[in-house]
């Protein structure tokens, strides 16, 4: 039985890896996550065979209950709450692995009676796994905004406390690890991470989220893996390390694509950094203008750039712009969307949000590629982006979001900002392209502008 | 054992840097959340602790909670992952290059 359980495992290995290749590219990417489901799928049937199994009735309450809350949850997420939803489902994976080396430790009476090795694997996956379930409950807080985007931190006693919780925790592991028993221990070190989850996480503004989550979800995948060595079970090392591995480079790629560096968002205190004396930029003035005004100067344009951000994700503007863009073509009119790589709020999130709405994908133009268009375009539309708009990530160097490559949508000839008020974006910082000479705001809902639009185009 | 065991870490370690080489930027969070739909298998960890006979109530509740954790992840994992790409792939249907 054990020699089948091997097979089915490997069998596995090999589905998780060809459905990962396949995640990478466009075309397979949907097949791909199916066969590493199928991976899993024949992963959970080899574990029941596992000779000697028992407590059937608990199993299948927990799947049942597992199943219960993650498919509704799963199926029911708007587009738009994706990057809390995945972080929400890291968390539980953390959480679960947390749980295991608890309840390992409980029942080997302190790890008495195992290898040294398993001890050190079990309490390294109760620390990580602690920290990522708790730093991602509040990665979903903050990005559901059930608390506050902005950076919440000690200042100076940060890092300071951080490095304690550290320290106590590591403390009492080694406390373990040299023999002792007491549960409180393990209590200790499950709490320690647990605060400094919530200590790292706290701090990091809005537009560096993604590159948490995805650090928790590497992070996430070596405490699985740690868990494995534990167990001696080779499916977990496997996935796991798969997942820490393939997680840090994503985390790599896409803490490159905002030019942020992995240890600078750790450390935090991201966003709102520069304070700025509020009086002053109160009183810059704003030029605003009407939806009747936006429709003739697009009108008469040739070329048109839509800039699409979080606030047209959330207001569902998207099928609104869609309906513009048509009306806009036939009248000969070429328009093209500036995609910034995080724009809404994780990487490829706001294709994935336009390709929702029928946009055609070749309308869909990469950062790199629409930079160099801008000074031919006539008119930007910039519907509810901001922070990837800002010119202060290329002329202040006391901007937070300094060398953040943005979109330079100041460059055209003409722009047009949609956003409901003045105030500032998700990293909590002040837009300067607001208040160049060539910019107007118009006010109100990224989606009734659009539709007013939509309505006067029509007229037209 | 344990050195087997680390054996297997390493090289699928290598695995993972290897398949994540080259990914556009489109995909990222679709890929992101399929690696986290994978690291789910520590429902395998909660399934073996349980079935090999956990004692006590706060163990065995501790279990089903870690294993309702674990399947959260898996089937919402999943799930989600599929509901972005099938977006991507009503497109190229459309849009044969």
């Amino acid at each position: 039985m054990t020699n089948l359980i091997g097979v089915l495992y490997i069998i596995a290995f090999a589905l998780f890896i060809y459905g990962l290749m396949g995640l990478t590219g466009p075309r397979t990417a949907v097949r791909g996550n199916w066969i590493a489901a199928t991976g899993m799928g024949i992963a959970v049937v080899a574990t029941l065979l596992t000779p000697g199994m028992s407590n059937w009735v608990l199993i299948a309450l927990g799947i049942v209950l597992g199943a219960l809350v993650g498919v509704p949850a799963a199926r029911r997420v708007k587009m738009t709450a994706m990057p809390q939803m995945v972080a929400l489902f890291n968390g539980v994976g953390g959480g679960a692995v947390a749980l295991i080396a608890w309840v390992e430790f409980r029942t080997t009476g302190g790890y008495a009676a195992e290898p040294l090795y398993v001890a050190i694997a079990s309490l390294f996956a109760a620390l990580i796994g602690s920290i990522s379930f708790w730093g991602s409950l509040i990665a979903f807080g903050k990005l559901q905004e059930i608390l506050p985007g902005r950076p919440i931190t000690l200042r100076q006693l940060q890092q300071p406390a951080n490095i304690v919780l550290l320290l106590v925790a590591i403390a009492a592991a080694v406390a373990i690890i040299a023999g002792s028993d007491a549960e409180i221990l393990m209590i200790v070190v499950l709490l320690a991470a647990a605060v400094l989850g919530v200590m790292v996480v706290l701090p990091i503004g809005g537009a560096d989220m993604p590159v948490v989550i995805s650090l928790l979800n590497a992070c996430t995948g070596l405490s699985a893996a740690a868990m494995g060595l534990a167990l001696d079970n080779t499916a977990l090392i496997v996935a796991g390390m798969i997942v820490g591995a393939s997680g840090s480079i994503l985390t790599n790629l896409m803490a490159k694509a905002m030019n942020r560096s992995i240890p600078a968002i750790a450390a935090g205190g991201f966003g709102g950094t520069t304070a700025l004396p509020s009086g002053t930029k109160e009183a810059r003035p704003v030029r605003s203008t009407t939806a009747a005004d936006t429709a003739i100067q697009m009108a008469y344009a040739t070329n048109i750039v839509v800039v699409p951000g979080y606030g047209m994700a959330v207001a569902q503007a998207q099928h609104a712009v869609r309906e513009m863009a048509q009306l806009l073509e036939a009248k000969g009119i070429s328009v093209a969307y500036a995609i910034h790589p995080v724009a809404g709020r994780m990487p490829g999130h706001m294709n994935v949000l336009l390709a929702e709405a029928d946009v055609p994908y070749e309308q869909l133009k990469e950062m790199d590629e629409i930079n160099s268009e801008f000074p031919q375009t006539d008119v930007a539309l910039v519907i509810g982006a901001n922070d990837v708009t800002n010119p202060a990530a290329r002329t202040d160097p006391g901007s937070p979001i300094y060398g953040m490559p943005i979109l330079d949508v100041s460059a055209s000839r003409s722009v047009i900002v949609l956003k409901r008020s003045m105030s500032s974006g998700f990293a909590g910082i002040d837009n300067d392209l607001f208040y160049e000479p060539r910019t107007s705001m118009l006010f109100g809902d990224a989606k009734s502008s659009v539709g007013e639009i939509v309505e006067e185009l029509k007229n037209l | 054992m344990l050195v087997e065991s680390l054996a297997v870490l390493v090289l699928a370690g290598f695995v993972g840097f290897a398949v994540i080489s080259k990914v556009p930027n489109t995909l990222h969070t679709p890929l992101m959340s399929g690696t986290n739909a994978i690291h789910g298998i520590v429902l395998l960890g909660g399934l073996i602790v349980l079935g090999l006979g956990a004692d006590g109530v706060l163990n065995k509740v501790l279990l089903v909670i870690a294993i309702a954790f674990g399947t959260i992840n898996i089937v919402g994992g999943f799930l989600v992952t599929d509901r972005m790409l099938s977006m991507f792939k009503g497109h190229k249907k459309k849009d044969p290059e």
